[in-house]
């Protein structure tokens, strides 16, 4: 389980997790989890024409997804932003309809490109993906103080000197880098996943923002090597289990919280201060 | 009236001869008012009046279709601007405890990590102490209440050492006696740092104990001056166009419309209007 193609695949899954749990973080605060369901599944569409002209799938996908990512911010600036979004993921999935129509490619590829391949992963794959794993969390470590402010209160960012738009760029760039490096690993539909439920989990575990976002990083982490653990033994898809242990994280965070906001607003009667005390001020 | 500056060197705000047109309407006419370091200047005008579109021109969020916006660069070249908007909305679910959010006041706009240090710690307690937002220091924003917001807010402002503090009805979500409060502890900031605050409010009677100088905005003009020389039955009646009473009861200033023989005559007050 730990040799070989296997320890490709999990350095290559726990890079994407570290990244993942990171830029999710950020999308769960921006709320910009439409954009991070839109740059992967139209990145999709890139890597489906890079295979079209037999160029590498990484060029594809990163051109397609910056591209997006870009077409995104400044539409944005000018439309609502879900309209923004919606009109690029359209174009680009039309265009990977096309491209797919077009290409020879067997059909295991493409369902490997949608629903990813993590025993799939070369060893000269894992160095791209670790060079922009690298960049990325660098980048979201640079810009983490004035992306939070922009994400909380962007009118009072502005009023700081720190332009919204400059922000959600950057920002989008790097999902888009996230998106690139790892559509080869989880597939284009599964990201979604790693992005969205370790953030969202974490949240309802504590109220500190470097706290969540570390462990964000925790949950996805565990969520991916458990996926690849019970993939490998039960022989079962590795999608369905990123996804249905993204969800059940969620869910237990939630339950978590709920469980923690009932026990605080339960009356201690005897000795302690209790709920019912009013104070007049 | 302190300090006027006579260089113009103390000068942090400049609008000169500012209109506004947002969807071809003319929100704003030719505004002209300059602001020192260290005055407490109240914006003052009913709902509607533009209140919010001069600050948010000021910030440079809306561009005017004439006239120049000038803010006094600070130390490293960019204006330096506390904001505090009107309406704000955070997500209840964002892991972000309020003293977070002042936190971000000291260093949002610097790139990289936060580090821990003690220094940033017991600036944020004391600031936190200040707005009296010890209690919920530790909560989620999101979930704190509109007025427990806007004391992290302002607390989030002031802590940043802007040169120029703009607040947009910062006294709208607060009981009297906070109200109070928030008003003494913003006039002895703009006095003790020298910083120039900009308030601006409907009802300007919290205000005038503190305030050095009125901008009274309405029908898209403003009126500027010690609050003597702008709340005068002439000054508003040029103002509104239309006859106005300032009316003085109980140290509270009240300002009304309409014709008081007309109204008379009529045996009603109906046209009596109560404009801020
Ligand atoms: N984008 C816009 N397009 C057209 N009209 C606008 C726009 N923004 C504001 N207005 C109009 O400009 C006027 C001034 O609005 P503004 O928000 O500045 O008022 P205000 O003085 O802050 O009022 P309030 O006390 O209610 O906050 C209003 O009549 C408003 O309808
Ligand atoms: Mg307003």
């Amino acid at each position: 389980m730990f040799s070989g193609l296997m320890l490709t695949a999990w350095e290559s899954a726990s890079i994407v997790a570290v990244v993942a749990g990171v830029v999710g973080f950020f999308i769960g605060l921006r709320g910009s989890a439409f954009a991070a369901h839109a740059l992967p599944n139209g990145a999709f569409a890139g890597a489906a024409g890079a295979s079209l002209i037999g160029v590498d799938a990484i060029a594809g996908l990163a051109v397609f997804s910056i591209l997006g990512a870009l077409t995104i911010a400044a539409l944005g600036r000018r439309a609502r932003h879900d309209v923004a979004t919606a009109l690029v993921i359209v174009v680009m999935l039309g265009l990977g309809s096309l491209f797919l129509s077009m290409t020879t490619e067997y059909a295991p590829e493409i369902f490997s490109l949608l629903f990813g391949e993590v025993l799939g992963v070369s060893s000269s794959e894992l160095i791209p993906i670790a060079i922009i794993g690298v960049v990325c969390i660098a980048a979201m470590f640079l810009v983490y103080r004035p992306l939070m402010l922009s994400s909380v209160m962007p009118d009072v960012a502005e009023a700081r000197g720190v332009g919204s738009t400059r922000m959600e760029v950057i920002f989008l760039v790097i999902v888009a880098l996230t998106t690139t490096m790892a559509v080869p690993v989880v597939g284009a539909l599964l990201i979604f996943s790693l992005l969205i439920s370790p953030a969202a989990a974490a949240r309802s575990f504590t109220n500190r923002p470097f706290t969540a976002m570390g462990l964000s990083v925790l949950i996805a982490l565990g969520t991916v090597w458990s996926a690849i653990a019970l993939a490998y033994l039960s022989n079962l898809p590795i999608g369905f289990f990123v996804g249905s242990i993204g969800a059940g994280t969620y869910a237990a965070g939630r339950l978590w919280a709920g469980w923690k906001r009932n026990r605080a607003s339960t009356p201690r009667v005897a000795g302690g201060r209790s709920r019912a005390q009013v104070q007049i001020s | 009236m302190q300090g006027r500056a006579v260089d113009g060197s103390d000068e942090i705000l400049a609008v000169d001869g500012v209109s506004v047109t947002l969807s071809g309407r003319e929100i704003l006419r030719d505004v002209t008012f300059h602001i020192n370091a260290g005055e407490f200047t109240g914006l003052i005008g009913s709902n509607g009046a533009g209140k919010t579109t001069l600050i948010r021109v000021i910030l440079g969020l809306i561009t005017p279709s004439s006239g120049t916006v000038r803010v006094e660069s600070g130390s490293r070249g960019h204006p330096l601007i506390g904001y505090v908007p009107q309406r704000i909305t955070l997500d209840p679910d964002m892991p972000l405890r309020a003293r977070d959010l002042v936190g971000l006041g000291i260093d949002g706009q610097r790139f990289g990590l936060p580090l821990p240090s003690a220094t940033r710690r017991k600036q944020v307690d004391e600031m936190l102490d200040a707005v009296d937002a010890t209690r919920f220091a530790d909560s989620r924003v999101g979930n704190l209440s509109g007025g427990e917001q806007q004391r992290i807010l302002i607390a989030h402002a002031i802590i940043s050492h802007p040169r120029l503090l703009l607040l947009d009805e910062p006294l709208a979500n607060l009981d009297i006696g906070s109200e109070q409060e928030v008003v003494d502890l913003l006039a002895r900031i703009a006095r003790e740092q020298r910083i120039a605050v900009l308030i601006s409010t409907h009802d300007m009677n919290p205000l005038l104990p503190v305030m050095d100088r009125i901008v009274y905005v309405a029908n898209g003009r403003i009126a500027t001056g010690t609050t003597a020389e702008v709340v005068s039955s002439e000054s508003l009646t040029k103002l509104y166009g239309v006859h106005v009473d300032v009316i003085h009861v109980h140290n509270r200033i009240l300002v009304v419309a309409g014709r008081r023989e007309e109204a008379l005559q009529h045996g009603g007050s109906e046209s009596i209007v109560e404009l801020v």
